[in-house]
């Protein structure tokens, strides 16, 4: 894991016209980071998350991807960059329409050049890398939650990423299941070398995989630190400490 | 060895050695799924005859998904036949993921249901369409119950979705009907007196335009306007809170759905159906005096007159109870669509669009059915 900063967020600020959701947020993350944001309901975390993956525009500041500024890209370059990201929404976001294997098919359709037996062949490596070699002909309508987060997860690393971004992985999850996808990710930011960028408020999560974290406050609007939360824990602001310690903000 | 018959750009990337029995692979180079990606059947023969299989990356550079799946054809088919696969030299990473990949063996396979010929999916559609049938009389029947709660001021719903659902249903509704009405109306009168001039008898397109738009056009256009516009839209709603499981949600509070979503439904398009015929049958008539009298040359007196002489209380009775029975029947198909709705995005548009379909095709028969009775009737 090298020390330069593969992400960085500058004085970046949200808001929805005049409504400020936080401002002056500046933080990094290293290649290889597992990397979370934490906050209470309704801080503005999902939203950040949002901004840093190109679904909306920040209100000010920068979002830099190896130097490169996100938001002051050409059309080209972002597309270029948003190549390399996979992405896990909360609930999976599988198209209900396609089997699971059309779902982790389809960016390899539209961005390679594979030929059809291939494809199929990289897309049942996916879905057994997360457990549900097997199921290529199910619809998401036929299989549990925890299956499709963990289908999603599959899609989101269809294309190799090198970041890959989490809304709430173990959000609806039992306990158990939700540990297995911890793992699940581990095992993965091992074995694949990618930086993961995460959403969560779950203690368990926090704890158990990341090694970096930025923590959103609703009612300063703003940062109130940054740094290992396994850190953050022992010797960061009261805030901090009494959300590590009891999961409330 | 059957690699050297292979793509010489292979090379750069595979080598197998070692002989049939104890064949060693190595991986080098970079491998990348967005360049040459060598495929694990093509050198299968390789391995056919082998007892044991060594995996290594010596001078293996950047690596993805195509060198994973490259390893796990190799290890599923080798362990298939009970061969031992050694990759512990390969990188950790690599190595890990290929664990993964078979961590969790598959689940046994479903079994499919044979696809059936082109006659037996007719007959399957046969039977689907029967069984529909009870499904459709039962829902008349709650729906039938829910009224009478409703009479007896006991069923239960929100008084504001009835106003919302009866803004939405009628004056709405009014820009499009105005329209369709107009148009049509000018259709009929245009077509009718085309033949009438003939006779010179073009004094009666107001009897023509005026008793079948009031008796006949008005209501069915109405009702096709309602069934695409209406009813679609309850099919919608109701079917989106299906998939939301609001609909449970409502159930386990004790309240019946029938009464809360598809009883103030199907009173605001009853109240607002015989308005918005009443209203078409006003702007067909317009739009055909508009046609008489500029391009027939029919008197704005004459005409008016000669429609009031022809339209008798009996024919806007007749065009009300059609317009209130398509009415309802666009509020059934579109309320039943939506109670049946299955629960996914797709289902959703399913079940609107066959609310639509039922609806046209309940309006359809109504009408034949209604048509030939009120002719028996004398009316």
């Amino acid at each position: 894991m090298s020390a330069a900063p593969h992400i960085e967020c500058r004085d970046l600020t949200m808001a929805y016209d005049d409504y400020v959701i936080q401002r002056d947020l500046n933080f990094t993350i290293r290649r290889g980071d597992i990397f979370v944001i934490m906050g209470g309901s309704g801080c503005g975390k999902s939203t950040l998350l949002r901004q840093m993956i190109g679904l909306v525009r920040p209100a000010k500041g920068a979002v830099l991807y190896d130097g490169v500024d996100y938001w002051a890209a050409s059309e080209r370059e972002q597309r270029a960059m948003q190549r390399g990201f996979g992405i896990l929404f909360q609930a999976g976001a599988l198209w209900s329409s396609l089997t699971l294997a059309e779902n982790v098919a389809l960016p390899l359709q539209e961005f390679t050049t594979l030929p059809a037996d291939l494809v199929a062949e990289v897309v049942t490596l996916k879905l057994s890398l997360v457990g549900l070699a097997g199921y290529e002909d199910y619809y998401p309508s036929e299989i549990s939650g925890g299956m499709k987060k963990r289908a999603g997860l599959a899609r989101a690393m269809a294309l190799d990423p090198s970041i890959l971004f989490f809304d709430e992985p173990s959000a609806g999850l039992d306990p158990l299941s939700s540990r297995r996808l911890d793992d699940l990710i581990l095992e993965l930011r091992d074995s694949l070398g990618a930086t993961i960028v995460l959403v969560t408020h779950e203690l368990p999560s926090i704890f158990a995989i990341a090694n970096n974290s930025v923590f959103l406050d609703a009612d300063t609007r703003t940062m109130i630190a940054t740094g290992d939360p396994k850190e953050l824990a022992a010797h960061g602001p009261d805030k901090v400490r009494a959300f590590l310690a009891r999961g409330e903000a | 060895m059957a690699l050297d018959s292979l793509p010489s750009e292979w090379r750069a990337l595979l080598a197998v050695d070692g002989g049939p029995d104890a064949p060693r692979v190595n991986l080098t180079g970079d491998w990348d799924l967005r360049g040459t990606v060598p495929r694990y059947a093509q050198v299968a023969s390789c391995f056919a005859t082998a007892g044991r299989v060594t995996v290594t990356a010596a001078g293996l550079g950047a690596w993805d998904s195509s060198a994973v799946t490259f390893l796990a054809a190799l290890k599923k088919d080798c362990e298939g036949r009970q061969v031992t696969v050694d990759d512990s030299a390969l990188p950790e990473g690599l190595r890990r993921l290929l664990a993964l990949a078979f961590a969790v063996p598959p689940p046994p396979p479903r079994e499919s249901e044979p696809t059936p010929s082109f006659i037996g999916a007719i007959g399957l559609r046969w039977i689907k369409m029967w069984r529909d049938l009870p499904a459709m009389v039962t829902f008349a029947g709650e729906i039938m119950l829910s009224l009478a709660r409703f009479v007896r001021g006991r069923a239960r719903y929100r008084k504001r979705d009835f106003f919302w659902l009866v803004e939405e249903v009628g004056p709405r509704a009014l820009p499009i009907v105005s329209l369709i009405s107009f148009l049509v109306g000018t259709i009929v009168a245009y077509m009718g007196a085309v033949q009438l001039a003939l006779f010179g008898a073009s004094i009666y397109i107001a009897d023509l335009v005026g008793i079948g738009v009031v008796r006949e056009v008005a209501a069915l256009m109405t009702g096709i306007i309602l069934a695409g516009r209406t009813g679609a839209a309850y099919a919608a709603q109701i079917g989106t809170m299906q998939v939301n499981e609001e609909i449970d949600a409502l159930r386990t509070l004790g309240l019946s759905p029938i009464d809360y979503l598809v009883l103030p439904r199907m009173l605001a398009l009853l109240l607002m159906v015989p308005l918005l015929t009443l209203y078409a049958g006003i702007v067909g008539i317009l739009a055909g005096m508009l046609i008489g009298v500029t391009v027939f040359d029919v008197g704005v007196y004459e005409y008016i007159h000669e429609t009031i002489e022809a339209l008798e209380l009996k024919h806007f009775a007749v065009g009300l109870v059609k317009g209130t029975v398509y009415g309802a029947l666009v509020a059934f198909a579109g309320c039943l669509r939506g109670m049946q709705c299955g629960r996914s995005a797709q289902a959703v548009g399913e079940s609107t669009t066959s609310a639509v379909v039922l609806g046209i095709l309940l309006i359809t028969i109504a009408a034949s059915i209604l048509t030939v009775l009120f002719q028996k009737l004398g009316i």
